[in-house]
């Protein structure tokens, strides 16, 4: 045992706080807002785990780091050896330890909230992580297994494909992974902004991955510029990671006005493109003045965080139930009630406005009610009649979801599908094709960064065992 | 990297680029088109595929240079290279022999029309090709058209080549004639001339394919960016796309749709004139 520390004076010691950028200043720039915690705090916090013998967090995480591991090394200050921990386990931790709900997973189970405050694994996980980066010639070098003669495609470079990759390439296969756009990360990139995850520790993490031999081959579309067929000629097992698709449409009048951006749009312009966060980016953007988005996931929240760093003056979330049905996590609420975005809740769209030019003016709304639970459990919003109003905006952002991307699946009519359109697959990502595996959002059909990379572990394992 | 064969300017402002992409030349069908970027940080252009050679890994890219992008793509000189070439999207064109048809280009759109065109005259149509523009400097590809058409219509505005106006004059002709009128017109070019060749076949009741090029990001579905209202119904010219029913097209939407960034672009392409302009002034 590395702790120093008796049970009781572990349990006397209170959850560290992680320190922020100002709501101010931060909600008009794109700095990472989640500053990190320092050495002293990170140990003190770690040595607040009891170090428990059933190890629930562990079961709470979809890629089963071992926690109680990695926060043992770190009480002792031994980052090294906590790092070895961590990056064995988990492909992409600096990831993880930003945009994991752990407040839902690992954080949850923990024994020490049962009474009290849980053990800030996810704030842990991200200050091993960042230390690992920060000092890579400290790191324990790992011997990759010679090399199995093996080929393995990952369609998609996204958290689901990285972290298959990174455990494919560690068995000693090789592995190609093929990508849509022109750079690494998938939603990682495209979807979640700079202020939640910094782009360079996408760089950091792949550049890992690219030095451990897995090669990576940008601007290829699986189903567009190579087949599934051709990708099953070619390499021994496929896994399919390739991502959510098409933006679900909120069918109301209005919505190809000018101004009505899809999240998806939204994002991949800001994010991938850089537009309105760096000057000399050749992507354009509509700011806005008054922006509202629609929705109340995490892709909401990045949405309408987002609008109010382009400049907006009112930024809000327009939702159809209340902030306690919100699928958003909790951390993101509170980020943007920070920053000054407006909660317009129990409030559905009924119209976008238009200006004589086709511009966006307004959004037409509607006030709601909750009524009794829907078939998923929370209550069903029912419309409350005369409760029209309008909203004035010049952007609108539909934030309600995706749909399945067709695009690789029509060319593989051997691929069982699910009545969405998503890829069928089992426990371990097999689908209907011998050696053809999937995972991420094209089979959960919209899901969590963790839970994609969950799917990419399991899914490693069984290609592993397939090939073997 | 992909790197450039070829550079040809074949009217003012419009090149014809042969770019090594093995891959794309592998799987592209004709109406399909490419992402490019021309380098790190650039935007994310769409163009229509023209032609495509896979024993040579070539693919041959007609580019009309009008925004920053688009000149900056074609100043690259051969042997440069663009950063990024991802495709081939979209649907292809649907070939099949219906007798007569008319193929009607307008500017650049007559480079897009011309796979196209070879493609429906190797299935066996009769075709009449139907090429306009401002004046004879922007007639383009007319002999390599002539090649494989019945015949070729030339028009021009200011009446410098070919018969004087425009190509829905040729085509009202053509359907006027019973001996000559087409069963299926396909028209490239821009919206409002897809638009009036669409509105001169509807009362004929001749099928009318045109191919669309609106506003897109990834290309893929992703982002949506390029809907587009066909009968009634939201379309994503990317994956759904670039053709569709010229009847059923929102001719008037995406007009408007078109315009959306039209302030971000005339910045931009007085920033690059006048870049140009001060390099031009420093190397005298």
């Amino acid at each position: 045992m590395a702790n120093d520390l008796g049970m009781k004076e572990r349990l006397a010691l209170g959850r560290v706080h992680m320190p922020e950028l100002d709501a101010t200043v931060r909600s008009r720039n794109f700095e990472e807002v989640n500053r990190g915690l320092g050495l002293e705090e990170a140990v003190r916090e770690a040595k607040r785990c009891i170090q428990c013998k059933h190890r629930p967090c562990v079961e709470g995480c979809p890629v089963g780091v071992s926690i109680p591991e990695f926060l043992d090394a770190l009480a002792a200050e031994n980052l090294p050896e906590s790092a070895r921990i961590l990056q064995g386990d988990n492909a992409l931790p600096a990831v993880c330890g930003r945009v994991c709900p752990q407040e839902t997973q690992c954080e949850a189970k923990c024994v020490r909230g049962m009474k009290g405050e849980p053990v800030a694994i996810g704030y842990l996980e991200r200050f091993v992580a960042d230390w690992a980066m920060a000092n890579p010639e400290k790191l324990v070098k790992t011997q990759l297994p010679p090399a199995t003669g093996k080929k393995v495609a990952v369609v998609g470079c996204g958290p689901a494909g990285l972290t298959a990759a990174g455990e494919l390439a560690r068995a000693g296969h090789g592995v190609t992974i093929f990508e849509a756009l022109h750079d690494t990360g998938g939603v990682l990139r495209y979807g979640i902004p700079e202020f939640r995850l910094p782009k360079e520790i996408i760089d950091v993490e792949v550049s890992r991955l690219v030095a451990m031999g897995v090669e990576i081959e940008c601007n290829v579309i699986v189903g567009k510029t190579l087949t599934l067929g051709e990708l099953r000629e070619e390499f021994d097992a496929v896994f399919i990671a390739n991502g959510a698709g098409l933006p679900t449409m909120l069918n109301i009048p209005g919505e190809n006005l000018k101004g009505v951006y899809s999240a998806n749009e939204f994002l991949t312009r800001v994010n991938l493109m850089e537009a309105g966060r760096n000057p000399h980016a050749p992507t354009p953007i509509i700011a806005g003045r008054q922006v509202a988005v629609i929705g109340g996931g995490n892709t909401a929240m990045d949405c309408v965080r987002t609008a109010r760093r382009l400049g907006a003056e009112r930024a809000m979330i327009v939702y159809r139930r209340g902030e306690a049905e919100m699928p958003a996590r909790v951390e993101e609420i509170k980020h943007a009630k920070e920053e000054g975005v407006e909660f317009v809740m129990l409030t559905a769209p009924l119209e976008i406005v238009g200006t004589d030019a086709g511009w966006v003016a307004a959004l037409r709304c509607q006030r709601m009610e909750l009524g009794p639970p829907d078939e998923s459990g929370r209550r069903k919003p029912v419309a409350v009649a005369g409760s029209e109003f309008d909203l004035p905006a010049e952007v609108v952002v539909n934030a309600v979801g995706t749909r399945a991307n067709p695009l690789l699946t029509a060319t593989a009519p051997a691929l069982e599908l699910n009545r969405w359109g998503n890829i069928v697959a089992d426990e371990n990502g097999a689908t209907s094709i011998p050696g053809v595996y999937a995972g991420g959002d094209m089979v959960r059909g919209g899901a969590t960064v963790i839970l994609a990379m969950g799917d990419g572990k399991r899914a490693a394992a069984a290609i592993n065992s397939h090939l073997s | 990297m992909y790197e450039i064969l070829e550079n040809v300017i074949l009217a003012p402002n419009l090149h014809r680029l042969t770019v090594k992409a093995p891959r794309v030349a592998n799987a592209r069908k004709p109406g399909q088109f490419v992402i490019v970027r021309a380098d790190r940080g650039d935007e994310r252009i769409p163009l229509t595929i023209g032609d495509a050679d896979p024993a040579a890994g070539t693919i041959t890219l007609f580019i009309q240079a009008i925004g920053a992008s688009t000149l900056k793509i074609v100043s690259i000189p051969v042997g440069g290279a663009l950063r990024d070439v991802a495709g081939p999207l979209g649907q292809p064109t649907h070939i099949e022999n219906w007798g007569r048809v008319a193929c009607v280009g307008g500017g650049v759109g007559t480079a897009v029309l011309f796979p196209l065109a070879r493609a429906l005259a190797e299935a066996g149509n009769q075709v009449t090709t139907i090429i306009g523009g401002r004046s004879e400097q922007y007639i383009i590809l007319a002999d390599e058209l002539a090649a494989f058409s019945a015949e070729v219509l030339i028009t021009t505005e200011d009446g410098s080549r070919g018969r004087k106006g425009f190509v829905t004059h040729a085509l009202a002709d053509l359907i006027a004639d019973p001996a000559r009128a087409p069963r299926v017109v396909l028209a490239v070019g821009p919206v409002p001339m897809m638009r009036a060749v669409a509105e001169l076949t509807r009362p004929h009741g001749i099928e009318t394919v045109v191919s669309l090029n609106p506003i897109m990001i990834d290309g893929t579905g992703m982002c949506g960016g390029c809907r587009v209202v066909v009968g009634g119904e939201s379309k994503f010219a990317c994956v759904d796309g670039p053709e569709f029913d010229g009847h059923l097209v929102d001719f008037a939407g995406l007009s408007d749709r078109l315009t959306t960034y039209r302030s971000f672009e005339e910045r931009a392409r007085h920033a690059a004139t006048e870049c140009r302009l001060a390099k031009e002034v420093a190397n005298g």
